[in-house]
């Protein structure tokens, strides 16, 4: 999942100081399985910006709704039944939802409530852990299905590095050397000698790089 | 400046049971401060953190919450999720600038103890002396 986390509140406040009506809008997608972004967090976040506006001597109308995702154009067409109702619309979204309302919705100013912050997995309750960095060129099939790019701090594409201690990262102690990790889990497979296997440098324009990046099957194309 | 604050007390089932005693005047006798309105919820684990936002919304200079022992509670976790939920709204007050001890969690003994009168004086007395509710 996309994983985000709430912005701090004086800088939400700053963007809506001069409206009268916001609209907090949740999305029901991944930032609400990371407690991000949900129904839960926008009325927290409403009550927040009530309590906020009303400390700066303010007062501020809220509505709060949620989409069942806002990365899609269909949904973000339910944004019309609030027509007329908000100044500005608060999204609890990752940043992809912010985008897609600015691009679908010209009359409407849309700010962000959350950083987006990775692609990750729900390690504990309440922890989440980047597991994918969206690079474009996976090579999982190579590292025993861990992931040098998001999970080394420096991307090796040959680790391990002269950091790693004990199968721990030199950047902290609590944080894995996933080179160490990959290794102990190619040799728990007899594939230990994949890890002599020199990687070619990298080409990273699949990663961004190469400037915004865009899917399109044909096949679902009408 | 002297004031008589507007406090909120949620306080689970059990550890509350003698607001009940003697048609509910047992706490007044006891000497249980009168600018304390009490909320008894069944467990203090259902406690969202909206719920004691809007008790702030709702003009309270301070609220607290009384639950069970963490190592005691009748819901095994129910006390111990409300202490992070007081916790997580302690962290948003102080986002907003406003003091973190306008709210504390309670881990008390069920029934009738000294210590539920005590906190209900230490917040009357903790909350006068922060003032009036900057909301």
């Amino acid at each position: 999942m996309i994983v985000a986390e709430r912005k701090p509140m004086a800088e939400i406040i700053e963007m809506v100081k001069d409206c009268k009506k916001v609209l907090v809008l949740a999305c029901r997608g991944c930032v609400t399985v990371c407690s991000a972004g949900g129904e839960r967090e926008a009325e927290i976040l409403a009550s927040l910006l009530r309590l906020g506006m009303r400390k700066e001597g303010k007062t501020v109308e809220t509505t709060v709704a949620s989409l069942v995702r806002q990365c899609d154009r269909e949904y973000i067409d339910e944004i019309d039944q609030w027509q007329g109702q908000y100044d500005a619309v608060v999204s609890t979204a990752c940043g992809v939802g912010v985008n897609f309302i600015s691009n679908l919705r010209k009359d409407t100013m849309v700010y962000p409530a959350l950083n987006t912050t990775f692609f990750g997995g729900s390690a504990n309750q309440g922890e989440w852990t980047e597991q994918c960095a969206g690079c474009g060129n996976c090579i999982l099939h190579l590292t025993g299905g861990l992931c040098p790019v998001a999970r080394c701090a420096k991307s090796l594409m040959n680790g391990p590095c002269g950091g790693s201690v004990d199968g721990k990262c030199e950047i902290d102690k609590d944080v894995e050397c996933v080179w160490q990790s990959i290794h102990d889990r190619l040799g728990s497979f007899d594939r230990s000698a994949q890890m002599e296997v020199i990687s070619p440098i990298r080409d990273w324009s699949t990663a961004g790089h190469g400037g915004p990046r865009k899917t399109v099957r044909d096949d679902l194309t009408v | 400046m002297s004031f008589d604050p507007a406090i909120t007390l949620f306080s689970c089932h059990y550890t509350s049971q003698q607001s009940c005693a003697e048609e509910g005047k047992e706490l007044e006798q006891l000497g249980f401060p009168s600018g304390i309105s009490m909320v008894r919820v069944p467990c203090t684990g259902k406690l969202q953190v909206t719920t004691l936002l809007k008790a702030f919304e709702d003009g309270a200079d301070g609220v607290y919450v009384v639950g069970c022992p963490v190592d005691g509670c009748h819901n095994v976790k129910g006390s111990a999720r409300a202490a992070k939920r007081v916790a997580a709204v302690r962290a948003a007050l102080q986002e907003l600038g406003v003091e973190g001890e306008r709210i504390e969690m309670f881990h008390l003994a069920r029934g009738l103890h000294p210590e539920f009168v005590e906190k209900g004086k230490e917040m009357a007395e903790r909350i006068r002396d922060l003032g009036p509710s900057p909301f």
